[in-house]
């Protein structure tokens, strides 16, 4: 099948205005304009059902349903602060494939009526994000941005605003803060976004690869982008592979495919290193429970993961080996929600605390049986009393690593001290 | 004065937001670009500009990492060594990397060239262990690669002042009419 979102690694130099433009780019955006009210973009992307690629896979055309008709200033926002472990798949595109980007993020604007789109880059990726910078130059140059987009009634800028490292600013309410130049804390909500997101403004925030996904959509039809993946989880989605696989790296795959051809399969991760067997998977960075070997013959897709009690989320698979000590590897995860905790509410900034000293407790040999069953009972009394996702986020490697791999656990705390890793 | 040193820049980032405050972040990568880490002037001279408070300015050089709060070496080498890094020999490299520079991590060389640092994840897991200076990446490294880094390091300050790579990128993003 022909790369959908990757098209870079097809077309070289598609980063290019030109080399973009030959190869059918900006053509969803004309279409659009050309042919479609705001209102019937929004039901193309509802109709194709192009779920959120950030991570919580919201329904992107019921999102855009929830913008108020009424005019008045509105915006588009990219979340591009894409910061779990293990995912890399934003970076790629906004890098190499800046236009489809672009184009998707115009697209939106155009549908909900918002005269300017914000990207919110990681501060990492200022270097990184010379390409898209460039891209936005020579659109505007192009008249693809600005005042009468290709000569349509329809106008719209485009700005670039990075971030300065803090993962908490990838959650939508707290990167809308960030970029009004405010500490990057989540909101309360209500209200959403979509009634008072950024400088109080209807707002859109949406994942670089969903928007990537948008104007192929335009240009082919929902019933197009039906036909690729699962009942339930249309289209293609971007894996990033990493940790102890053969060939770690980004693969777009039909939804549907299974984790283990994405692991093993020889054009994929093409097995575990050195000979080893493989031991546990996080299908999700560090955010959804981890699995075993039993979970492997789902298909990568928001239901796959149901029965095995994980979640697709960003679709970042690291691979660990048999070598790998798993309460290590949870305390690994801890460290960095502990690290990554805003601070504002007080499950999750104690929670992450305590979680963080009793793995170091452990890990020194200095634990006893009864530390186990405290992970235990911190990660539960976190749950469901949290601001926003990231303290829910932390509990799962713990209550994960001690249900697949007690022994571990209870080894730490039955033997004399030992070291960690 | 920040204003001084970078008038272009500042009112192209004051032209870009409809609500002056959204030009801290901008401000102070320009701050840290110019004092070095968020001196106790960095932070006024951004407070001063942004009508903040220096306190404001402070807690937000707490908040986001990318912000010093302390003098760093001219080149501050951030390791990645979060689960997948780890996984593919970060720890070897921090280590590395500190026995070659003599310092311990979080530290920094006596003649202020280097400091070493530990970072969570940065986007670039199929290419660990990595690390990035200076707001620039390296990538797929190991002991060899990392020596050539340091000396690549060193000819890169040949007018004794380093680049701030990703600022540089940042600026020349501002030059968008
Ligand atoms: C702690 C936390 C971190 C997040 N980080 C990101 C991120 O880096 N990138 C991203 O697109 N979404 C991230 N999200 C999800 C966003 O809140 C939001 O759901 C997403 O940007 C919506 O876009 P989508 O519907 O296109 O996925 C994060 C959520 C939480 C709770
Ligand atoms: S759950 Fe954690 S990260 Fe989220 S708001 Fe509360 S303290 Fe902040
Ligand atoms: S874990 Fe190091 S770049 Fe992701």
């Amino acid at each position: 099948m022909a790369l959908i979102l990757l098209r870079h690694r097809d077309i070289k130099n598609i980063h290019r205005f030109d080399v973009y433009t030959e190869n059918g780019g900006y053509e969803g955006l004309k279409k659009a304009l050309k042919e479609f009210s705001p209102s019937e973009v929004t039901n193309i992307v509802r109709k194709s059902n192009i779920r959120g690629r950030g991570g919580a896979g919201f329904p992107a055309g019921v999102k855009w349903g929830f913008i108020p008709k009424e005019d008045g200033p509105k915006y588009v926002v990219v979340n591009a602060d894409e910061s779990e472990a293990g995912t890399f798949k934003d970076r790629e595109l906004i890098e190499f494939n800046p236009h489809q980007v672009i184009e998707g993020a115009l697209i939106c604007a155009y549908a909900i009526g918002a005269q300017a789109c914000f990207i919110y880059f990681r501060g990492e990726f200022m270097h990184a994000a010379r390409t898209f910078e460039s891209a936005l130059n020579d659109a505007y140059a192009n008249n693809a941005l600005g005042t009468n987009i290709f000569g349509f009634d329809f106008s719209c800028n485009f700005y670039s605003h990075y971030g300065a490292g803090a993962y908490i600013c990838g959650e939508e309410s707290a990167l809308l803060e960030s970029l009004e130049g405010k500490l990057g804390q989540p909101r309360i909500r209500p209200p959403f976004p979509a009634q008072e997101g950024l400088y109080a403004k209807p707002t859109v925030v949406n994942n670089v690869e969903t928007l990537s996904n948008v104007p192929p959509v335009i240009v082919n039809g929902a019933e197009w982008y039906l036909g690729i993946g699962t009942e339930k989880s249309s289209g293609p989605k971007i894996v990033c592979l990493s940790g102890h696989v053969n060939n770690p790296g980004n693969f777009e795959v039909p939804m549907g495919t299974t984790y283990r051809e994405l692991i093993f399969g020889d054009q994929y991760g093409n097995g575990v290193p050195n000979g080893k067997k493989f031991k546990a998977l996080l299908p999700s960075g560090g955010s959804a429970p981890i699995v075993t070997e039993s979970a492997l013959d789902a298909p990568l897709s928001f239901e796959g993961m149901e029965e095995h009690e994980s979640l697709l989320g960003s679709a970042s698979l690291i691979v660990m080996d048999e070598s790998v000590d798993m309460v290590w590897a949870a305390m690994k995860l801890i460290h960095f929600f502990h690290h990554e905790s805003c601070g504002k509410c007080t499950p999750c900034r104690e929670g992450t605390y305590w979680l963080e000293r009793i793995y170091q407790r452990i890990l020194s040999g200095n634990g006893s049986e009864s530390d186990v069953k405290l992970l235990e009972s911190v990660a539960k009394q976190m749950q469901g009393e949290t601001l926003c996702a990231l303290g829910e986020f932390a509990t799962s490697p713990v209550l994960s690593t001690i249900k697949h791999f007690p022994e571990e656990y209870y080894d730490k705390v039955s033997k004399p001290a030992r070291s960690g890793s | 004065m920040l204003i001084d040193d970078y008038p272009a820049e500042i009112e192209a980032i004051f032209a870009k937001y409809p609500d002056k405050r959204s030009a801290v972040l901008p401000a102070m990568y320009l701050a840290q670009d110019s004092y070095g880490y968020m001196s106790e002037e960095a932070i006024k001279d951004v407070a001063a500009l942004l009508d903040l408070e220096p306190t404001q300015v402070l807690s937000l050089a707490g908040f986001y990492t990318l912000f010093y709060e302390e003098p760093v070496g001219k080149y501050v080498l951030e390791i990645c060594n979060d689960l997948p890094c780890a996984l593919c020999g970060a720890d070897d490299l921090v280590e590395a990397a500190c026995n070659k520079l003599g310092i311990e991590e979080g530290g920094t060389t006596d003649d202020g060239m280097f400091t070493v640092k530990t970072v969570m994840c940065l986007a670039a897991c199929d290419k660990a262990p990595m690390l990035q200076v200076n707001l620039r990446y390296e990538e797929n490294l190991d002991e060899v690669k990392l020596d050539a880094l340091i000396e690549r390091l060193r000819k890169d300050d040949a007018d004794g002042v380093a680049p701030y790579y990703g600022v540089e990128a940042f600026k020349e993003s501002l030059k968008r009419k």
